[in-house]
């Protein structure tokens, strides 16, 4: 155990509190009474040893079988001592709730009412304990072990999320001090979505106006809740592997190669390091052509046609790439627990130098469209601004949190498949506007080549699937023709893959920012649970405080800069 | 005798001039809806089929392109957006999800977008490359050329 130092504060502080511990696969995992649980996250926080500055994820789980039926998940990190830590708080449903950490960190304020509309898991204190995912006439609580997978509830109505249309002025103040009436205005509420162009996907917005100026703005999230995790219960290990696609679809195989690397931890086995150099060049490939999905329409809504079609281009291309090795060109599923499918074609790497030669031009013409144009500037810069500390209170990582001049990037911070190997950098940005949020992301598609130039350099031969014969079916002939491999065919399709018990997190850096998966196994061929970390989620949570006090078309370009993706946000 | 021969080559005028130039309405919810941008980028080019004036307004509109999964929530989103779009109208329901809820059996995904509006096309896939979503283009111009339309067919009762 190298992580010490939440074990020491929780044991000098609150002695009493801990109720378990646990080591698996090296993840630290503690186990808290849920009575002082704010007193206690207060402390792993401001404590210098731990300083659990971001809160990753909150979940629920839900053991129908067990005294407490219960566990709230918290997943914690410290950016400045890089430190995981799983805080599990069990939980009696007749006890009622456990305390809202809303007040240490902000970003809990969606994850609990999540786990409130999926688990029925109450929160005390909590400002706006309402359904998050699932419509307002939905009955039960999907996630619930015995609530039947498709059992689905009519939906007849869109609710408003901005009833009350009068506006407070600061100034009005006086004239309640005075006793005098104050002069009560009426603003005007805008509906934005879930069907706007603007919104690249299926986000809902209503803000209140006055005159041209946001006063309050509310987001609601849900249009595509595709019941990800639920469906992740009812399937095989192998199965899920498809439905990982459709999380983020601008970059499927990153989710792909995230939830393989969950289910190889969980398991303990080495992919061969052929599918570890393909997974990262096919992920950087992918990173591009979602930064491409972001940049082009954001640009578009600003205006600037011109770079949709430039920025298009290439992605074409790399759908080409991704096509000659798998035959999917979106939704991949390529990876496999274990390696990937199939082997790369033979002129793998012609194509990917060729692609890799063609992007740059483009990306030059693009910036060059773009960063001198006065427009542009006067349409981004200072719009949308969030400072770093305000970032990291809601929970922000990958792109959008460096633009606010937090260099955290997992690749670096805990790099896997040698990525500590090779020369890469990352960009940050220095006040976190749009602006700086498009800087970011063009120059994260440059350092993306340079990573795929030095890992197609270093290709290595060999397989590109495990040979661990737990997880990878053996070759035809041999299970025609040998008893053992004959066997091991049988065990895998009938019975599937079969994890020990246990629990794991595993985080990639996706191209939004931190894509974890969180699986807990009991040991049998489907998964306890699997729930994800969407990186989109805490992003589009601050959305709305980002835009209270600029103009629509502002929070337009904001809106297209943080790039949020509904399949992932709302899974 | 001579008005109702007059009449035959009207419609087959507005039939021609209605299929070479849709004005989709792109309901895109999900991946489908990332293959549709292919479709309206240059490679692939919708404007040779005269579908380019994408109209995210449902009034100036008359082809409903229903791109990725509909879940409850999203339903009477749909359907209102649907009963928006004046006469004569067509839809395209692209992907297995919008056609059956594909892979997505679940508590919380419509299992077809016909459980609310009528489809002229469905269209499999997941998502369908984009050379099945120009054959379903083709494919409604078929219809129009043939006068055919679900939502007259079906009638403005359907899925209430």
């Amino acid at each position: 155990m190298e992580n010490k130092a939440p074990v020491q504060v929780l044991k000098e502080k609150f002695p009493d509190a801990i109720l378990g511990m646990d080591d698996f696969r090296g993840d630290l995992s503690i186990r808290v009474k849920g009575d002082n649980l704010l007193s206690i996250c207060k402390s792993l926080r401001e404590d210098e040893r731990t300083d659990m500055d971001l809160l990753l994820d909150l979940c629920g789980v839900h053991y129908p079988q067990k005294d407490h039926q219960f566990e709230v998940v918290y997943h914690l990190y410290s950016l400045t001592k890089k430190h995981h830590l799983r805080l599990k708080v069990p939980l009696k449903e007749s006890d009622g709730s456990v305390e809202s950490v809303i007040p240490v960190w902000k970003t809990a304020n969606w994850f609990e009412r999540e786990a409130y509309d999926l688990f029925g898991i109450k929160f005390k204190n909590h400002p706006n304990l309402r359904r998050l995912l699932c419509h307002e006439n939905f009955k039960g609580h999907a996630l619930r072990k015995d609530y039947p997978p498709d059992l689905r509830h009519p939906c007849h109505e869109v609710v408003d999320l901005i009833t009350d249309n009068t506006i407070e002025n600061p100034e009005d103040r006086e004239f309640f001090e005075t006793g005098e009436k104050p002069p009560r205005r009426e603003g005007y509420i805008v509906n934005i979505g879930p069907s706007h162009p603007a919104t690249h996907g299926t986000l809902r917005i209503q803000v209140l106006m006055d005159g041209e100026t946001i006063v309050r703005a509310e987001q609601e999230i849900g249009y595509l809740h595709r019941c990800f995790e639920k469906m992740a219960e009812t399937h095989d290990y192998y199965g899920v592997m498809p439905y990982t696609d459709r999380l983020n679809y601008c970059s499927s195989f990153m989710n792909n190669v995230g939830y393989a690397m969950a289910v190889e931890k969980l398991m303990g086995i080495e992919i061969p390091p052929r599918a570890r150099y393909i997974r990262v060049i096919l992920s950087e490939f992918s990173r591009i052509m979602d930064h491409l999905t972001c940049i082009g329409p954001n640009l578009v809504d600003l205006g600037a046609l011109t770079n949709y079609w430039y920025t298009f281009q290439p992605r074409e291309e790399i759908y080409g790439l991704l096509e000659s090795c798998c035959g999917g060109r979106l939704t991949v599923a390529y990876a496999r627990i274990g390696g990937l499918t199939f082997d790369v074609p033979e002129d793998f790497e012609a194509q990917c130098r060729a692609v890799l030669k063609m992007i740059p031009p483009l990306i030059t013409d693009v910036d060059k469209l773009n960063k001198v144009n006065p427009i542009f500037q006067k349409r981004t810069r200072e719009v949308g601004v969030m400072s770093a500390e305000d970032a990291i209170q809601w929970g922000w990582t990958g792109p959008c949190l460096r633009a606010a001049g937090v260099p955290y990037d997992v690749r670096k911070a805990h790099p896997y498949y040698d990525y500590d190997k090779y020369d890469f950098d990352i960009p940050v940005g220095t006040i976190g506007d749009t602006y700086d949020r498009y800087l970011v992301r063009m120059e994260e598609i440059r350092q993306s080549i340079r990573i795929i130039d030095q890992y197609l350099e270093h290709l290595p031969g060999g397989p590109v699937q495990t040979d661990d014969l737990k997880v990878n079916l053996p070759p035809k002939d041999a299970v025609y023709n040998k008893m053992e491999e004959m066997i091991y065919h049988f065990k895998l399709v009938m019975h599937g893959i079969l994890p020990p018990e246990g629990e794991v997190y595993s985080f990639t850096e996706g191209a939004n920012g931190e894509l974890g998966y969180y699986i807990v196994s009991d040991g049998t061929k489907n998964p306890y649970r699997i729930k994800v970390r969407p990186p989109c989620f805490p992003v589009f949570q601050a959305f709305g405080p980002m835009i209270e006090g600029l103009m629509i078309a502002d929070a337009v370009a904001t809106l297209g800069s943080i790039n949020i993706i509904a399949g992932e946000l709302d899974r | 005798m001579e008005g109702s021969f007059f009449t035959t080559r009207l419609n087959e005028f507005l039939a021609w001039s209605r299929r070479n130039s849709l004005w989709p309405m792109p309901f895109g919810t999900a991946c489908c809806a990332i293959e549709f941008m292919s479709v309206a980028a240059s490679h692939y080019d919708i404007a040779r089929f005269g579908a380019e004036a994408v109209r995210f307004s449902p009034r100036q509109a008359d082809l409903l392109l229903v791109m990725g999964t509909v879940t409850d929530k999203m339903g009477p989103v749909l359907k209102k957006i649907y009963d928006q779009m004046p006469e004569p109208k067509w839809v395209i329901s692209m992907g297995v999800c919008a056609s059956s809820g594909g892979f997505y059996r679940a508590y919380h995904v419509m299992q077809g977008i016909d459980e609310i509006i009528p489809v002229d096309v469905y269209l499999a896939g997941c998502p369908p490359t984009p050379e099945a979503l120009l054959s379903a283009l083709m494919k409604i111009q078929e219809r129009i050329t043939k006068g055919k339309s679900a939502s007259l067919e079906k009638g403005p009762e359907y899925g209430e």
